[in-house]
């Protein structure tokens, strides 16, 4: 028993020392996941924000693999990522968007200056859309294939190295 | 060239700190034959050259700080030549780099004191403890070289630095940062202490004797690094909070909370030659505990506020130096203290029986800390995602650490080696009474929560408990050390009251209001007066004029500052904050909403300063008791020659 005590410290250590290795061998995934990945798009019935686009209704987000893309015109990565969203588009993939607490004429500005790629977009000013996507942040845009299902969530903006994996995912859900 | 003297400094010490553990290898050899009093001598000199060399290299990267050198990497990342000169030379440990070397300068300079000042010890022990600590040295000297050297060149050099986070530019930075690693890594010599008594089977009341005042410097320190970054935490981040459980700050507490343990257990050991390996285990832990921090903080592992670049080359340097260390002084532990024999015994109401639960108490919170800190990284390997703050340690270690205030206050009434428990209760009386008093008028009648009113209580009696030893004594004839007690006690008595009166009635605040509206917070009101922009020598600012009344009292002028700093660009709060005898009025001016509504943040805080009041207190008591102890030892070797 006394011999026991006596180790038990180096082995309470040795216990420590791997969780910490661990730890930092294999770091956090500090972001947050939807649930909603894998399932259809939730019931989602947003005006349009622009007179000029139609807003969203899950109902319509079928027929074809499309992206959903989580945006503000107050985020400043979703500037960042306004260059690749317009080549997606080139690529000949729909976009649709929820603006986040936004209003028309910001979000008219902000297209007019960083180019727009959006097929529709809907107005979510209580961030209600959002909530119900799993969403927790701008810029976030959601895979979906044609059946209306999400089958990917892309956290962050999407960068240029980011396209060729989306392009073949979207392919892929055809 | 003085990045390259620098350099050269730091690549010596690493070699004199070679030498060295050579050296106490032979020396504790030649000790236990009778002989190598020679070496002895060439290790005590090597050991202050190699503090002296660190502490030139520290010296160096200082003055590259202040001159701007813009040629090097570390200047041109973390300083400006805007910066004011304080900020300039604090800018030298503000840094990942400049950190470690200042860490490794703490170390080699505290092997250093130990070679010069420490005559009691045998020989043996001492020399085996110096090889310790320059052993430790060694793989500290090997990461600044290999991963964070703090004199890397650029080339081209740039114009300019990017400057330093602006919530580091302030006179807080000058002084935090120092005064904590010297407590931290001071921490270093009792864990070499035990390697040494370890290696040398020489656990006894004189190693105890000669570690104490060691610890008790460096536990000094711990406390004023502990109590002024708290202050500086609560000014300078503007949520009015004083403790956040963030994993650094836990990283500070952890290696404070064993090293308060291993003050009394080595006290015991000193005087009754009780707890031996109790107080070698303490001894080895606290160090530990330094170094599970620094790798915390510095590996970037845990999610904190204290934003450190995650960076795994260096955490797994570290890492390995602590499996290293810890591993290596554990298994040392392992083997060697069966070999121990046991000390001294006592009853359980006794002196030591109270240091003893005093120590259980200490390491059931250091504990809760311990688990609440790394529990995330459990988590983590389990797949899940959390973070655990407030509530989980307020819920945990407070009950624990009020258990100890009610031992604080019985302690130092008992006598060594057995008492009564009715002398005991005798002695209590007027204590209990008090804190019951205290208790009830706080509970009853100021209608606070019952867990700050028991605080209050318990608050109260430690306070008149911790004087009670200097009852029927000659006041002048009575050591030192019993005073830096009594006003170490009194000074957790006063934090412990300022803790419980700042969460039982503190109000907050929150409002929009334009000019010329007010705001009521406690007894004040508060006027918004005007907004204005304001310059400093690198920011500018908008700034509040708010008029704080109460009653028919002067009123009192604050101007909280939302302030902008270009270089690196960055916006910072800097509340406004008026002390009062009473408490203090703690202002935050937010954001505007674009049509002439300011937010205005104002929290009532009474009695909050006495919780750094009474850290200082506990410092202070620290000092007497050092004060006296290196005194008498030195009275003692004097009588002893």
């Amino acid at each position: 028993m006394k011999r026991l005590l006596i180790w038990a410290p180096l082995a309470l250590f040795a216990l420590v020392f791997a969780l910490v290795a661990g730890g930092l061998i294999k770091p956090a995934d500090r972001k947050i996941h939807s649930a909603m990945v894998g399932k259809p798009v939730p019931a989602l019935a947003m005006k349009p924000l622009l007179a000029t686009k139609p807003g969203i209704d899950s109902a319509a987000l079928k027929g074809k693999p499309r992206l959903l893309n989580v945006f503000a015109s107050w985020c400043i990565p979703c500037i960042a990522e306004a260059p690749q969203l317009l080549k997606l588009k080139q690529a000949g993939v729909e976009i649709d968007a929820i603006a986040i607490r936004d209003t028309p004429e910001a979000v008219q500005a902000f297209l007019a200056r960083n180019g727009d790629p959006y097929a529709r977009i809907g107005d979510d000013p209580t961030g209600k859309a959002q909530i119900a996507l799993g969403s927790s942040g701008v810029p976030e845009t959601f895979l979906i294939d044609d059946q209306g299902r999400i089958i990917d969530q892309h956290i962050g903006d999407i960068r240029a190295d980011d396209i060729p994996a989306i392009l073949a995912k979207l392919e892929a859900a055809k | 060239m003085i990045a390259e003297a620098g350099l050269a400094a730091l690549w010596l010490a690493t070699g004199f700190a070679l030498v060295q553990v050579m050296l106490a290898w032979g020396a504790a050899k030649g000790a236990l034959q009778g002989t190598g009093a020679a070496v002895m001598t060439a290790l005590r000199r090597v050991a202050v050259v190699q503090g002296m060399l660190a502490l030139a290299a520290f010296g160096l990267l200082i003055a590259l700080f202040v001159l701007s050198d813009m040629s090097v990497e570390l200047v041109v990342e973390n300083s400006h030549s805007m910066k004011p000169l304080i900020y300039k030379i604090a800018g030298a440990w503000g840094n990942h780099e400049g950190s470690m070397l200042l860490w490794v300068t703490v170390l080699a300079t505290a092997g250093a004191g130990v070679a010069l000042f420490e005559k009691r010890l045998a020989t043996a022990t001492l020399a085996a403890t110096l090889g310790a600590q320059a052993a430790i040295a060694i793989g500290f000297y090997a990461f600044l070289a290999f991963a964070s050297n703090p004199f890397v060149r650029v080339s081209p050099a740039p114009l300019d630095g990017r400057g330093m986070n602006p919530l580091l530019q302030d006179p807080g930075l000058a002084f935090h940062p120092p005064t904590l690693y010297l407590g931290y890594v001071g921490l270093s010599v009792a864990f070499s202490f035990a390697v040494g008594a370890l290696l040398m089977r020489d656990v006894g009341p004189a190693f105890a004797r000669a570690m104490r005042p060691w610890v008790l410097a460096a536990w000094i320190f711990l406390t004023i690094g502990i109590t002024a970054g708290s202050y500086w935490a609560y000014y300078e981040l503007g949520w009015g909070g004083w403790w956040f459980w963030d994993p650094v700050e836990n990283a500070s507490l952890m290696p404070w909370l064993a090293a308060t343990a291993l003050l009394h257990s080595v006290t015991v050991l000193a005087t009754r030659d009780g707890l031996r390996a109790w107080t070698v285990m303490l001894a080895v832990v606290a160090f530990s505990m330094s170094m599970i921090g620094t790798f915390l903080v510095r590996s970037g592992i845990l999610v904190s506020v204290h934003a450190f670049a995650v960076d795994p080359t260096r955490g797994g340097f570290i890492l390995a130096l602590l499996g290293l260390y810890i591993g290596g002084a554990l298994a040392l532990f392992g083997a060697r203290i069966g070999t121990v024999k046991q000390g001294a015994t006592f009853e359980l109401v006794s002196r030591e029986g109270a240091l003893v639960l005093n120590n259980l108490l200490l390491s059931v919170i250091l504990g809760v800390v311990f688990i609440g800190t790394l529990y995330p990284l459990v988590a983590q390997a389990a797949g899940v995602q959390l973070s655990i703050g407030a509530p989980f340690f307020e819920k945990a270690a407070v009950p624990v650490g009020l258990a100890l205030v009610a031992a604080t206050a019985a302690g130092p009434l008992l006598k060594w080696r057995r008492d009564q428990w009715k002398t005991l209760f005798g002695k209590l009386l007027v204590p209990v009474g008090v804190g019951v008093i205290a208790f009830v008028l706080v509970f009853a009648l100021g209608g606070a929560h019952w867990m700050p009113s028991l605080a209050l209580g318990l608050a109260a009696m430690l306070a008149v408990a911790s004087v009670i030893p200097l009852f029927r004594r000659n006041l002048r004839r009575t050591p030192l050390h019993i005073y830096g007690m009594v006003v170490a006690h009194l000074g957790i008595a006063v934090s412990i009251a300022g803790m419980a009166a700042d969460g039982a009635f503190k109000v907050e605040r929150l409002a929009a209001i334009s000019v010329e509206q007010s705001v009521t917070v406690g007894p004040y009101r508060v006027e918004l007066l005007e907004v204005r922009p304001a310059v400093g020598p690198n920011w500018s600012a908008l700034e509040a004029h708010l008029k704080a009344t109460r009653g028919d009292d002067a009123p009192i002028d604050l101007f909280p500052q939302q302030r902008f700093f270009a270089n690196p660009p960055t916006n910072t709060n800097e509340a406004a904050i008026a002390t009062l005898l009473d408490g203090q009025l703690y202002t935050v001016i937010g954001q505007g909403d674009g049509a002439g509504r300011w937010q205005i943040r104002a929290w009532w805080k009474p009695f909050v300063t006495l919780i750094w009041a009474g850290g200082f207190l506990i410092a202070l008591g620290g000092l007497l008791s050092l004060v006296g102890r290196v005194r008498r030892e030195r009275r003692d070797a004097e009588s002893d020659a």
